[in-house]
């Protein structure tokens, strides 16, 4: 057997109100690829921060080649020959490419603070070489797509010759023609004896890198297989930790014919281009695409969020002008952020407030005054036919879990009685119990005649949940398939269309 | 480019544009006021300009590193008057050689921008916050120490003699350019050098651009930000020594309002207040530009409370200029 690289025993982190890793254990050998699964806010990422030195640790022992650690910041990480790829884009957006890849540890020219900009645009060059990239080390990175930005962040990880490679789901954004790239320069560190950490969450990929897979489930580890025993059954069995009922698709048939939004050739700068497609009264159409695509973009647009160079927007027949979102929603359109902490709620205030917000208006006496007593009531009709899980309708929204901030949300987006919805990645941190609950909400909508777009990354949620697909590259639309067309490879293939490689 | 249209876009919205645009406006400004009166068009009025530019333009070079990393810094002009004070104190009562007395002044800045750079990494007090506290602490100090008096140079005639003594009229006769404008030519020269082609520079803009990834690249982004503001500071101090040389004293009530001249110009010169970007070629044109209308429409007898509403606008057309540019 290899020798043991990182080794991992009785780790606990606790963050104000959440214990995030409850005695975890994890263990890296030299020359392997060792997957680390889990659902979203299983433990991954805070664990392998704690080895980047991102995170101090609570308690328990971190041995790094026999030795017992404590990594107290990013640059002993890199001294000790640990390297990360994070999951969010961490680089610096005016600078160039070969400025990023070397910051921290830039080339000297002879009097040792001045920066060597031709020696590190040469490194660079010599690193894509040898990753087979082709980019351009000057070129600002604000100026490349994120895909690109995503292959500068792994040649930036790679470039450190580190011992143990973490790589927090290096694959979202990336087509499966740069995956398989990634994956053979993988293979290749592999073979030369670095132990790779591979967070993923396609379980698919695991088969093709991983030689071990590791399951986290709330902050502890669960097992350890090695890629024979563990299917991707046992491996989901493993995340949820109870077996889930995958229910078939139940959307309610045969939308109406009755077009409640179109819209005509949208365009805005480099990000959207020439959009068009229809949205059906009762019809949900999910918006697939890579990280970067535009969807969100697509939304904001609609909703009056950003503005738009050129195109139409039609409402129930009626060409409409959205200038803000104040426009958007006095026409019945409600927007549910991917990032309902920063632009769904108030945090720090309460359900009822919450519920309330998007349509104060009608919650007011003589235009001034508040009133609680309908605000109250509301709030608790929502609560009953949402399903809202709170204490008390006074409950701070900072309190609730992920599926019931969700949930508000969508309370304050029905109190407002707006027609078309906009979902915007509706699951993301949403445990899997609460995700069935999300889609029977989304049923119940549609149902009752609402129209939605659905925004999603995650492609069985988007196959399951829409009568239509519209699929996104680049900011144009690729195509758009109806429910009996669309297949993971089909959406996959179209996701993946860019302008260069379409010819 | 296939298309033309798509490239004149491109270019009205490239970095360069700013400062192209920044440029313009300065000699459409020169040519201006040329035109309209022939008192403006003298050589004697060109050197008052560059000389009414030093001061303001070495305050700024340090401002816009501090605005690079999307910081702020309220205290440059204070700290100024704070390092003309020290000067006097070190040259005048106290009777050390003058290259003593400057380098104390100096340094005397430098402790001010270092205490900023301390409040603000390690503290993480908002820079806006600590370089205003640092303004009062270093205007109050300037009046302590000095008893509220100014401090002359008189028996130190060198002193003044390094800022508004001409080097350049020895070696070519008549072409009487001041010590001033050369040390403020020279200061830039140096900030160019620190920003474009150092460690220090890389990391200004690193900072203001994304400052947790560069924290997670393994830099010490507190001793970085503690070294940019401290350079600040170097730049308060050099421009104190040379207000006290061009006044031929400290005066400890002088200083308060500089700092918004310097954010100006910075800000006029194409430095964004998000940080990131910026240059310090912008930076001098920006404090050009505030000089030259200042003088321009003294000259054309508008009144000075007039001078400060129009520099106002100026400001505010620059920065909107810039949105507009940005704008997708």
């Amino acid at each position: 057997m290899s020798k043991t690289l990182i080794l991992m025993e009785g780790i606990e982190k606790r963050f104000p109100g959440v214990l995030a890793l409850d005695q975890a254990s994890f263990e890296l050998r030299a020359g392997e690829v060792h997957a680390l699964v889990g659902e979203n806010g299983a433990g991954k990422s805070t664990l392998m921060k704690i080895i980047g030195g991102i995170y101090s640790k609570n308690s328990g022992h971190l041995y790094v080649d026999g030795q017992d650690v404590v990594v107290e910041n990013p640059r002993m990480a890199q001294d000790l020959g640990i390297s990360i790829i994070h999951q969010e884009l961490n680089l610096m957006p005016h600078l160039t490419i070969a400025q990023n890849i070397f910051i921290g540890r830039e080339p000297r020219e002879k009097i040792s603070f001045m920066v060597d900009d031709k020696k590190t645009n040469k490194e660079a060059k010599a690193l894509f070489k040898m990753l087979n990239l082709n980019l351009d080390p000057n070129t600002k990175v604000a100026d490349l797509t994120v895909a690109k930005q995503q292959m500068v962040e792994i040649a930036k990880a790679l470039s450190f010759n580190a011992k143990v490679l973490i790589m927090d789901e290096p694959t979202a954004a990336l087509t499966d023609s740069e995956i398989e790239d990634l994956f053979s320069i993988i293979r290749q560190l592999r073979d030369s004896g670095v132990g790779i950490i591979h967070i993923s969450h396609r379980l698919e990929e695991l088969k093709l890198i991983a030689d071990r897979v590791t399951v986290m489930r709330d902050g502890k580890t669960i097992d350890t297989l090695t890629i024979e025993e563990a299917s991707k059954d046992k491996i989901i069995g493993l995340m949820v930790g109870r077996t889930i009922y995958e229910a078939e698709p139940e959307l309610p048939e045969n939308p109406s014919d009755e077009v409640v939004l179109e819209v005509r050739n949208l365009n805005r700068g480099k990000e959207l281009k020439d959009i068009s497609f229809e949205l059906r009264k009762g019809e949900i159409v999910g918006f697939a695409g890579l990280m970067g695509a535009g969807r969100t973009e697509v939304a904001r647009a609609i909703f009056g969020a950003d503005s738009f160079d050129s195109g139409e927007i039609y409402i129930k027949g009626q060409k409409v002008q959205i200038k803000t979102p104040q426009d958007a929603v006095s026409r019945g359109i409600g927007y549910l952020s991917e990032d309902r902490k920063r632009y769904g709620l108030t945090l720090g205030m309460d359900v009822t407030e919450n519920t309330v917000m998007a349509s104060m208006k009608e919650f007011l006496n003589n235009y001034i005054w508040l009133n609680f007593k309908k605000s109250k009531d509301k709030t608790n009709e929502m609560i009953e036919t949402l399903k809202i899980k709170t204490p008390k309708i006074t409950q701070k929204v900072k309190f609730l879990s992920g599926g019931n901030q969700q949930k508000v949300v969508i309370g304050k987006w029905l109190t407002a009685d707006t027609d078309i919805l906009i979902f915007d990645e509706p699951t993301r941190g949403i445990d899997v119990g609460a995700k069935s609950e999300i889609y029977k909400l989304l049923n119940d909508l549609v149902e009752r005649g609402k129209s939605i777009i659905m925004i999603s990354s995650e492609l069985p949620e988007v196959l399951r949940m829409s009568h239509r697909v519209v699929v996104m590259c680049e900011g144009r639309i690729t195509g758009i398939l109806s429910a009996k067309e669309m297949t993971q490879e089909k959406i996959m293939e179209l996701a993946t269309m860019r302008g260069d490689t379409a010819q | 480019m296939k298309n033309n249209a798509l490239s004149a876009k491109d270019f009205f919205r490239s970095d360069a544009m700013q400062r192209f645009m920044a440029f313009g406006a300065l000699i459409v400004l020169i040519i201006g006021f040329s035109l309209a009166s022939p008192y403006f068009r003298t050589f004697d009025n060109f050197i008052g300009i560059l000389l009414a530019t030093s001061v303001n333009g070495v305050l700024a070079l340090g401002v816009t590193f501090v605005i690079i990393t999307a910081g702020i810094d309220l205290s440059v002009g204070t700290v100024m008057t704070f390092a003309a004070v020290m000067t006097g104190v070190f040259i005048t009562n106290m009777g050390l050689p003058i290259p003593v007395g400057i380098i104390g002044g100096v340094a005397a800045g430098s402790m001010a921008g270092f205490s900023n750079g301390i409040m603000i990494s390690r503290m993480k007090i908002p820079p806006f916050i600590a370089t205003l506290g640092m303004l009062y602490i270093t205007k109050g100090l300037s009046l302590v120490i000095s008893g509220m008096k100014p401090i002359y140079f008189n028996d130190t005639p060198m002193f003044r003699e390094m800022a508004m003594g001409s080097l350049l009229g020895k070696i070519i006769p008549g072409f009487e350019v001041p010590n001033a404008v050369l040390i403020l030519f020279g200061a830039a020269l140096l900030a160019h050098i620190i920003l474009t082609r150092t460690v220090l520079g890389r990391y200004t803009f690193a900072l203001g651009s994304n400052e947790e990834a560069t924290r997670l690249s393994g830099v010490n982004v507190n001793v970085w930000k503690t070294a940019v503001y401290t350079l600040a500071g170097f730049f308060s101090g050099v421009g104190g020594v040379l207000i006290a040389a061009r006044l031929n004293s400290a005066q400890p009530a002088l200083g308060a309002g500089y700092e918004l001249d310097a954010i100006a110009a910075v800000v006029i010169g194409g430095t964004s207040l998000s940080g990131g970007e910026g240059t310090i070629s912008g930076t001098i044109i920006g404090a050009f530009i505030i000089s030259t209308l200042t003088n321009g429409l003294r000259i054309l007898s508008v009144p000075q409370e007039w001078q400060i509403v129009i520099t106002g606008g100026i400001v505010i057309a620059a920065v909107y200029l810039d949105i507009l540019r940005r704008r997708r």
